[in-house]
């Protein structure tokens, strides 16, 4: 016999088994009205596929599962569909829920119905939708729908699987007696899911309380090959609570917030077990269950088979209750069952036990008196907690701490309440607690949505009024660009293109300028917080995009004029962006993942297999886009030198980075890594190509790329003409920005080592172009400073005065706007100083410009 | 049919706080016939005018908090303490001490501080401690043994017993009374434990006290049985103190007592069965509940050894009373599916 690892704690209430246990299983008759809940399982209501008047046969199915939590209905009886609205059903609550009701024709017709005939030639994911198909959800508990417990992916490994027949809970014997007349069915049932899950072990955990059902398993588990082992438990409540169970029979604990399945163990209810028998061998949905009907305001207590949507009044009366000394009406065992009001409401899958309660029975409670502190809910309790503390912090509201002290492993057995000489209703508070911890994370999360939201939908129209401003200017600049060029294509056909040039430059300088000014004024309005900013910004961004468009311009212009342009294939810029769109996406995904397993969320399967999806996009997409790369680079043979480097460069690169992925994907034992590594293969194929053709194309062209940087020098022919130092100054200004702006690049783009590889070119080309203006506007300056001191001017001197000029020019200026605040009096004195000082700096301006 | 709506669980097992409370009343039992026994009438007598005392108190108190009052009183819990005061309290204590006593647990200790569950302190030992630091001489002049006078069983009769309490202690007391054992170990001056217990009348009749404890331990097993209190204060308690005495007695057992001794004189398993095992008091977990019990122990030795006192269970417990909700912090059980036990009372950030 298995060895058993008891659990903390655990109560031993009255059985009041043995009242149920005297007669056999008895078939409840069909009522005339079956009410039969869509939701009877955790997961999606199911969703009705039949309308008001439509005749059912008997298993037929009248709802059909919906979303992958979710199982389907039937007719428990052939009728007439009457009515599909909300009704009361069992639930704690007491609310009502959309039911769909039959009337019943008395022919208890079956819909033609048969098993499989060999369930094993089918693969596992039909067999899995085919209990689906027929209802099969938990009959202990909660019922959760018992084909995703079956189905659970290659991830889960599943070493053990628990059958469940503690049945812990006073008065309850479903199970039992189920047991005991039925077995073969359990054993069927077993196999089935043995076929599914393929565990190496099996164990059927029971009570020794029962020990005529443990008999007639063990002569039942004889019929069968399989290995399954029978393990005695002594009885305790609540041993058959899943996690106690597991820890009993294996030792092992589920993790906090886990499901067993994480820790490679499944728990079945034996009822399911027999259910899942049924279906698959009979071709029956789970269409009835077996229910106590007991307490002491029943006459005859027993098990009665009834159809799903019975009324439990119809039970009670079939086992002659006595309504005059019923006092409670228990759906569910004594510790965790519920209270229902109204004996119309129906049975359910999960309803394993109507108790019928006298007064002694199930007496009032008394009025709680003060914690002793005894600690007796700290013994009792299953889930090791205390109980106590709990107790002390739900009642004071100190949630945190609550949480803190795992309020929420508490598995609301009722242990606590049990023992505790008080009579405090401990579970009580905590299902208080909980719903209010619930209650405010639910707010919590709302509000961050909504505040998320808010912010989205601001960002969003900014976006709009800048994008609608933004393409207003677009189409200033187009319209006056086109007039610019009909004008010029008029008056001056024979306008060489390098004076295009040196307009567009002076064009795109002069944005730059305002566009600094702009920022400078949109900083300092910043910094006194001034009320215009919002102007101010989008008379920033107007100037930016306008200084884009005019370097766009005169780029465009000056790659006219140079060499033509590298030919790129064109889709390689989009197949990149589709490589990094999926590399995003993949890593969005893993994080996902990352944060589910981390909270042993249920999605995770799904996310993990969305993970690999994208992975292995990823990856294709990178490849495709290595390969279009390479191919553009390797093909373009007439290419110059550069580029030919640029694509050693880049192929080198891509391998490099697919190597490193690679390795990562193999240490994460990712199944894209088979693929990687051809792709892997193929790029460094590719490389060694690219290098081969740069290599050999550089003796042949050695001459010819020493002569390339001199050509590609285009500004020389403009400095020829002296009078445009402005030009060349604004020249050298261009180069240092584009410079910067290239390094900034590069810093940013250092780690993405392909377009560093490009960028560092940029700047070696920018440099040298920098460097270039900058030494014809000194040889310029040069000569103008001499030409000034043959005229007996000192350039430098004038050029300080100039300065000095337009600073009191802006003083005075400043002084004005301050006086005309305070003092007007001195108004009119300062306004004659500046013009004064406004006619020097004019002055100075002018003579300073002579010579430049 | 009026069915109402009522959440589980629908059943509950039979017992109460007043139940509890009984159990321990009636468990004291064999100590207090053994105290009767070998000290006379004086602890039945103490006992009835303590309990007279704390209904009278309690229901004083619970009346000026505006609480149900027979739902209250019905609780046992004073009745208890006034139990427990009056079998610390010297047999022939005078009325007067222990109406003191009485005072102090129930209104000071217990009700003040909100009544049944919330006092952070065991309202006896309080009481207790409060009287013993302010009538030291009436507190350390116990009744010598009656085995003592005469052939056989030969205490002073009831009446006498009575009066001697009620009436003119002082002149009376000194006929009857003697110092502890402990206190004989205490002040012993040079002699060594050997030539104590050879010198001292009262250590010569340390049996007396040996069979009050060994009464007070059959309750205790009996409580323990019946699963009142678990066994990990009393077990600590009485391993710590057993372990520290014979570690010392081993070293130089002319210097210190045997460990026997320790755990059968004095306090000791009054202490450890009734007293450090109040919940209310106690720390929580059964973790918790040992280092709770080592608490006492060491400390109890440590001021029976060292400190001013000759007994100290009071002080102990009180000590460790105040150190319980520090342990409570510290010692939370590893809950179902957690690898490790949490600490204090907020998630480390
Ligand atoms: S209801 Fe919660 S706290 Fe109480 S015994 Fe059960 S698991 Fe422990
Ligand atoms: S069982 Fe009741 S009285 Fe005892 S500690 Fe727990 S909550 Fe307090």
């Amino acid at each position: 016999m298995s060895k058993i690892f008891a659990f903390h704690g655990g109560i031993h209430p009255p059985e009041n088994k043995k009242q149920s246990t005297r007669a056999p299983i008895r078939l409840a008759p069909v009522p005339e009205q079956l009410t039969i809940p869509i939701q009877q399982h955790i997961g999606a209501p199911a969703k009705p596929c039949v309308h008001v008047g439509e005749q059912v046969l008997k298993g037929q199915m009248i709802a059909e599962a919906q979303g992958r939590i979710s199982v389907s209905i039937h007719a428990s009886s052939s009728g007439t569909i009457t009515d599909i609205s909300p009704q009361s059903v069992p639930h704690p609550s007491g609310l009502e829920a959309p039911c769909i009701s039959i009337k019943t024709d008395g022919q208890d017709q079956w819909i033609p119905h048969q098993g499989l005939a060999d369930y094993r030639s089918l693969p596992p994911l039909e067999l899995i939708n085919y209990i689906r198909n027929h209802g099969i959800a938990g009959m202990g508990g909660a019922g959760f729908p018992t084909d995703v417990k079956l189905h659970l992916g290659d991830d889960h490994i599943v070493n053990t699987l628990i059958i469940n027949a503690a049945e812990c809970e006073p008065y309850i014997t479903a199970d039992d007696m189920l047991i005991r007349e039925r077995a073969e069915q359990i054993v069927g049932g077993i196999e089935v899911i043995n076929y599914l899950l393929n565990p190496t072990h099996i164990l059927i955990g029971i009570e020794d309380n029962k020990a005529h059902a443990i008999r007639v398993l063990e002569d039942a588990l004889r019929h069968t090959k399989l290995n399954i082992d029978i393990v005695v438990v002594p009885t305790k409540y609540p041993s058959g609570g899943e996690k106690q169970l597991v820890r009993l029979l294996t030792g092992v604990e589920v993790p906090s917030g886990r499901i067993p399945a994480d820790v490679g163990i499944v728990c079945q209810n034996i009822g399911t077990v027999a259910a899942i028998n049924q279906a698959v061998h009979h071709g029956t949905p789970l269409i009835s269950r077996i229910v106590t009907v007991t307490g002491g305001a029943v006459g005859k207590p027993q098990n009665l088979e009834a159809l799903i949507g019975t009324p439990i009044n119809d039970l009670l009366e079939t086992a002659q209750v006595n309504h005059n000394t019923l006092s409670r009406l228990v759906m569910g065992g004594p510790m965790m069952g519920f209270t229902i009001e109204d004996d119309a409401i129906p049975i359910i899958k999960t309803s394993n036990c109507i108790i019928a309660a006298v007064k002694e029975e199930m007496p009032p409670a008394p009025p709680s008196q003060a914690c002793i502190r005894c600690g007796l809910c700290e013994q009792a309790c299953p889930a090791e907690l205390l109980p106590q503390q709990l107790f002390w912090f739900s009642k004071s509201r100190e949630f945190e701490k609550a949480k803190h002290h795992n309020l929420f492993d508490c598995i609301e057995c009722g242990a606590c309440s049990y023992v505790c000489p008080s009579n405090i209703p401990l579970v009580q508070y905590y299902r208080f607690a909980k719903n209010e911890i619930r209650d405010e994370e639910a707010e919590q999360r709302k509000s961050d949505q909504a505040r998320q939201r808010f912010e989205a939908r601001q960002a969003r129209l900014e976006q709009a009024v800048l994008d609608k401003e933004i393409r207003r200017k677009e189409r200033a600049a187009q319209a006056a660009k086109t007039q610019a060029a009909k004008k010029a294509s008029s008056e001056t056909a024979a306008q060489t293109p390098e004076d295009n040039i040196k307009q567009l430059k002076t064009a795109a300088a002069i944005t730059r300028t305002k566009l600094k000014k702009a920022l400078s004024a949109l900083e300092a309005a910043k910094a006194d917080s001034s009320d215009n900013i919002a102007q101010l910004d989008l008379q920033y961004k107007q100037a930016e995009h306008a200084a884009e468009e005019a370097q766009k311009a005169l780029e465009l212009a000056e790659s006219g004029i140079q060499a033509p342009a590298t030919s790129v294939a064109p889709d390689i810029k989009q197949l990149k962006t589709q490589a990094a769109v999926a590399r995003t996406k993949l890593k969005k995904a893993q994080q996902a993942l990352k944060i589910a397993e981390d909270k042993g969320h249920d999605g995770a399967d799904t996310l993990r297999a969305t993970v690999a999806q994208l992975e292995e996009k990823s990856v294709a997409a990178q490849l495709v886009f290595a390969n279009a790369e390479t191919d553009a680079a390797s093909s373009s043979s007439s290419n110059p030198l550069p580029a030919l480097k640029e694509s050693t460069d880049k192929a080198l690169g891509t391998f490099k980075k697919a190597e490193a992925a690679l390795e990562t994907a193999i240490a994460n034992s990712s199944p894209a890594a088979e693929k990687m590594k051809a792709g892997v293969e193929k790029l460094k194929a590719k490389y060694t190509e690219a290098l081969a053709a740069q290599e050999a194309a550089e003796t042949l062209s050695a001459p010819k790329a020493t002569e390339a940087p001199a050509q590609s020098f285009e500004p020389q022919p403009t400095a020829r003409t002296p009078a445009d130092l402005k030009a060349l100054k604004q020249n050298v200004s261009i180069m240092r920005t584009k410079l910067k702006k290239t390094e900034t690049l590069l810093a940013s783009a250092e780690a993405d080592s392909e377009q560093a590889g490009e960028l560092q070119q940029e700047i070696v080309r920018l440099t040298q172009l920098h460097k270039d203006a900058k030494a014809q506007l000194d040889a310029e300056e040069e000569g103008k400073i001499k030409a000034a001191a043959a005229q007996g001017i000192d350039l430098k001197k004038l050029k300080i005065d100039a300065a000095l000029a337009r600073a009191a020019v802006t003083k005075l200026e400043r002084s004005i706007k301050k006086a005309q605040e305070a003092e007007p009096a001195e108004l009119n004195a300062l306004q004659t100083e500046l013009l004064a000082a406004q006619q020097q700096a004019t002055q100075f301006n002018n003579t300073l410009s002579q010579f430049e | 049919m009026a069915l109402i709506r009522i959440t589980s669980p629908h059943v509950h097992k039979p017992t109460s706080t007043a139940g509890i409370m009984r159990l321990v009343i009636l468990a004291t039992l064999p100590g207090i016939l053994a105290m009767t026994f070998f000290f006379g009438w004086g602890t039945l007598i103490n006992i009835v005018w303590a309990s007279a005392l704390a209904i009278t108190f309690e229901a004083l108190c619970i009346r000026a908090r505006n609480r149900p009052l027979s739902f209250y009183l019905r609780d046992n819990s004073a009745i208890l303490t006034a139990v427990l005061i009056a079998l610390a309290l010297p047999p022939f204590a005078p009325w007067w001490l222990t109406a003191v006593a009485v005072f102090v647990a129930i209104v000071i200790a217990k009700q003040l501080y909100g009544g049944i569950g919330q006092n952070p302190f065991n309202p006896a030992m309080v009481a207790y401690a409060l009287v013993l630091i302010s009538f030291p001489v009436e507190m350390t002049r116990w009744t010598a043994p009656f085995m003592l006078y005469g052939e056989g069983w030969n205490i002073l009769a009831f009446t006498d017993t009575f009066s001697l309490i009620f009436g003119s202690w002082v002149e009376h007391a000194d006929a009857f009374t003697s110092a502890t054992p402990l206190d004989e170990m205490r002040h012993r001056g040079g002699l060594t434990t050997e030539e104590a217990w050879r010198a001292s009348d009262v250590l010569a009749n340390v049996g007396a006290w040996h069979a009050v404890s060994a009464a007070y331990a059959m309750g205790g097993v009996l409580l323990l049985y019946k699963k009142i209190f678990s066994w990990h204060t009393p077990a600590a308690f009485l391993l710590s103190l057993g372990g520290i005495a014979t570690f010392f007695y081993i070293i130089s057992p002319d210097t210190y007592a045997d460990p026997f001794f320790h755990l059968t004189v004095g306090g000791t398993m009054l202490g450890a069965f009734f007293i450090a095992t109040d919940p209310v008091s106690s720390a929580t977990s059964n973790k918790g509940k040992i280092w709770f019990g080592i608490g006492i122990g060491s400390l109890i030795y440590i001021i029976r050894t060292w400190g001013n006192y000759p007994d100290a269970v009071a002080f102990s417990i009180l000590l460790m009373n105040l150190a319980a909700p520090f342990i409570d912090q510290y010692t939370q059980p590893r809950a179902y599916g957690h690898k490790a036990s949490k600490r204090g009372m907020k998630e480390k950030i």
